[in-house]
């Protein structure tokens, strides 16, 4: 093989490697800039928060400093933040941006479920709410057929058993518990 | 002697050998389940073992972690799906297998090469343990924000292709572990003037939301699925014998897999890849490797399973967890005021070598409960998968709210399996936010501590330890640079590309 080719093939490789979209392209899924754009901008308002909601102290040296460690993870994460945007500009882009965004949102309807769930336990109490809960939910997912119900509700109730009678974790009873007999009350309160 | 006698009785209790049973045996149907995994069961549980002894907990948590893979082979194998992610590359050869008519052979196979590389680990443990409690307390603080600090690298570095996001993700990590009130001098840091913030983001509402409802979220979203798999006949002792004849590449398999497993950051994918590539590289038909070779699936479930009981090592010895799952389990140890490091070793032998016999029953008991139940664990894998996303989140309400029984924390929650959602669409990892957690939390408490006997930043490799630790960042850091120049000299670049 002759040197010149070989200088050349040389220098295209090099060139090729201090090529920016060659260094940075990766994997890129949809969504992946909008993440990336968010992320950065989260980075960003936290760095310029780190002068209020830091302090320095006199007289202490620089690794003892409290607002040491919150300044190396913010500016990490505006430098790799950056860098990922960087990637993600560079890199091939697969349609469905929208689509991805829209799948975000929808997981958030189960956030909401999952927090009126949480609103309700101290109500109405552990047992009914999660019954209630997982029974509802799995009508809403589109199961209509009554053994997915019935497996719900026994899927529900021994789940309540195992962890309030059997392994006794904290959840208090319900407000509700208040208007029932005393003793089924305190039958209530400690099992279900 | 009396250090393993003193062992076995601390195991030798009906709650330690209930929660072993129900660990092991919940750990291979959880760990059969595709979309569940020994991430979500064990975050769920958390807290619950916060209210029994150290050694309950953890055995019931050791029992699920060390058994999931396991089950993650037999979905792996029957229907192309890996039950946990640990088990994707048993797909490549068990699935042809299957194809093949070979289903039963693919799965005792599996089943024996699971069982050798996690006895193998054990052993390994047990023998390292007198070198453990010799070179622990060599361990101070500089040693192990410096040991933390290699871990922080390597799981950034093990992300090929994700570095920037690995990095970008464990920033983040280390800056949710400052939030609150500062450990020494109690000045308050990104409370926002929020009472809610100052006593700072729970570890476990974090992991909660990131593996447990995020994955319920995901399940809940996205298509329904009901995997219809094939009933496996004939019996499944066979796959021990054939082991016996790949003996060299189990054995070469399990070594990776402990390797790895002590290295913090680095886990599964790596044993298996190195097991994978020498499996394929010194076998008789190479060939075959990808189109059902019963080496190659020797090879990736003997290294997956002989990394649970090597991972143990830098949690036990140093309190450093490698992995999201070692990390969890440290906060029972916190929790219950027993802290792992290099006292454990010298004051709590006898609980180390309980968790020891407790990792070795735990293998015996699942590999019987395998040979006997697949069928039964067949029809298991069949729950639809938004049903299972229903459980996954009632079962994830409990280890959230039984924490502090704050709304707060569902919340928080609820939030962190949103971001978990769009982590997990994206392919970006969650481990890095999660080691960034707890290992950032650890190098500012070791740092502060260290500081007192620095005058220079050279005193932190004045011992051995130190020195050694320190060039083996250096050394991982010019490895991952030449690496990757490496691999992009070596990328065919085409204009289009």
């Amino acid at each position: 093989m002759a040197p010149g080719f070989c200088r050349s093939k040389f220098q295209n490789r090099l060139n090729d490697m201090l090529n920016l979209r060659q260094l940075m392209k990766r994997e890129r899924r949809p969504g992946d800039l909008v993440f990336a754009v968010l992320f950065f901008s989260f980075a960003v308002f936290l760095a310029g928060n780190l002068d209020t909601q830091t302090r320095w102290v006199s007289r202490t040296s620089l690794f003892a400093q409290p607002s040491f460690w919150p300044t190396v993870s913010i500016v990490g994460m505006v430098v790799f933040g950056a860098l990922h945007w960087l990637g993600s500009i560079m890199s091939k882009r697969i349609p469905g941006r929208l689509q991805e965004i829209w799948f975000w949102i929808r997981s958030l309807e189960y956030a909401c479920w999952f927090m009126i769930y949480v609103w309700l336990v101290p109500l109405v109490g552990y047992l009914f709410s999660t019954v209630f809960f997982a029974v509802f939910l799995v009508v809403r997912v589109g199961y209509r057929r009554r053994t997915f119900i019935w497996s719900a509700l026994i899927s529900a109730s021994v789940i309540v058993l195992i962890f309030k009678a059997g392994l006794q974790v904290k959840i208090p009873g319900g407000a509700l518990y208040e208007y029932l007999p005393t003793s089924l009350r305190s039958f209530m309160l400690t099992y279900l | 002697m009396d250090i393993i006698f003193s062992g076995l009785e601390l195991l030798a209790r009906w709650d330690v050998a209930v929660a072993l049973v129900v660990g092991s045996l919940g750990g291979v149907i959880i760990g059969a389940i595709p979309g569940v995994g020994a991430a979500v069961a064990i975050a769920i549980l958390l807290p619950a073992t916060f209210a029994m002894e150290p050694i309950v907990g953890l055995t019931l948590l050791l029992g699920i972690y060390g058994s999931s893979m396991y089950g993650g082979a037999i979905p792996a194998i029957l229907i192309n799906t890996p039950g946990t992610a640990v088990n994707a590359l048993t797909t490549y050869d068990g699935y042809p297998m299957t194809k093949r008519g070979e289903a039963r052979r693919a799965l005792s196979l599996a089943y024996s090469a699971s069982f050798f590389g996690g006895i193998f680990s054990i052993i390994c443990l047990m023998l390292l343990s007198p070198v453990l409690a010799k070179v622990a307390p060599m361990f101070g603080s500089r040693e192990i924000f410096l040991a933390a600090l290699l871990g922080l690298i390597l799981v950034v570095f093990a992300h090929r292709g994700q570095v920037m996001a690995a990095g970008m993700l464990a920033s983040f990590g280390i800056f949710l572990g400052t939030i609150g009130l500062e450990p020494i001098r109690y000045t308050k840091r990104f409370t926002f003037e929020q009472t809610w913030l100052t006593s700072g983001v729970d570890l476990i509402v974090v992991v909660l939301g990131l593996f447990a409802l995020s994955q319920a979220f995901l399940l809940l979203t996205e298509k329904d699925s009901s995997p219809k798999l094939p009933p496996v006949t004939g019996g499944l002792f066979q796959g021990l014998k054939e082991l016996f004849k790949f003996k060299r590449i189990a054995s070469v398999s399990a070594g990776f897999g402990v390797l790895m497993g002590i290295v913090p950051g680095v886990g599964e994918f790596t044993a298996q890849f190195f097991s994978y590539t020498y499996a394929q590289k010194t076998s008789k038909n190479p060939d075959l490797f990808g189109k059902g070779s019963p080496e190659g699936l020797i090879a990736s479930e003997t290294s997956n399973n002989a990394v649970p009981a090597a991972a143990m090592i830098p949690l036990l010895a140093l309190g450093i967890p490698g992995e999201a799952l070692t990390a969890m389990m440290l906060s029972v140890f916190y929790v219950h005021n027993v802290i792992p490091g290099p006292q454990l070793f010298t004051h709590h032998m006898d609980f180390v070598v309980a968790l020891y016999m407790a990792l070795l029953v735990l293998n015996v008991l699942v590999l019987v409960f395998l040979m006997i139940s697949t069928n039964f664990l067949v029809r298991i894998i069949s729950i639809p998968t938004r049903f299972l996303g229903v459980l996954i989140l009632c079962l994830a309400f409990v280890g959230v709210y039984s924490l502090r029984n704050s709304v707060t924390d569902c919340a928080l929650a609820a939030g962190f399996g949103v971001l978990g959602v769009i982590l997990k669409r994206l392919n970006l990892p969650i481990v890095p936010i999660i080691l960034g957690m707890v290992l950032g939390g650890i190098m500012e408490v070791k740092l502060r501590s260290a500081l007192a006997r620095l005058n220079t930043p050279l005193d932190f490799i004045e011992r051995p330890v130190g020195m050694v630790l320190a060039g083996m960042i250096i050394l991982v850091i010019i490895f991952h640079i030449t690496t990757l120049v490496r691999d992009h000299w070596m990328k065919d670049i085409s204009p289009d590309a």
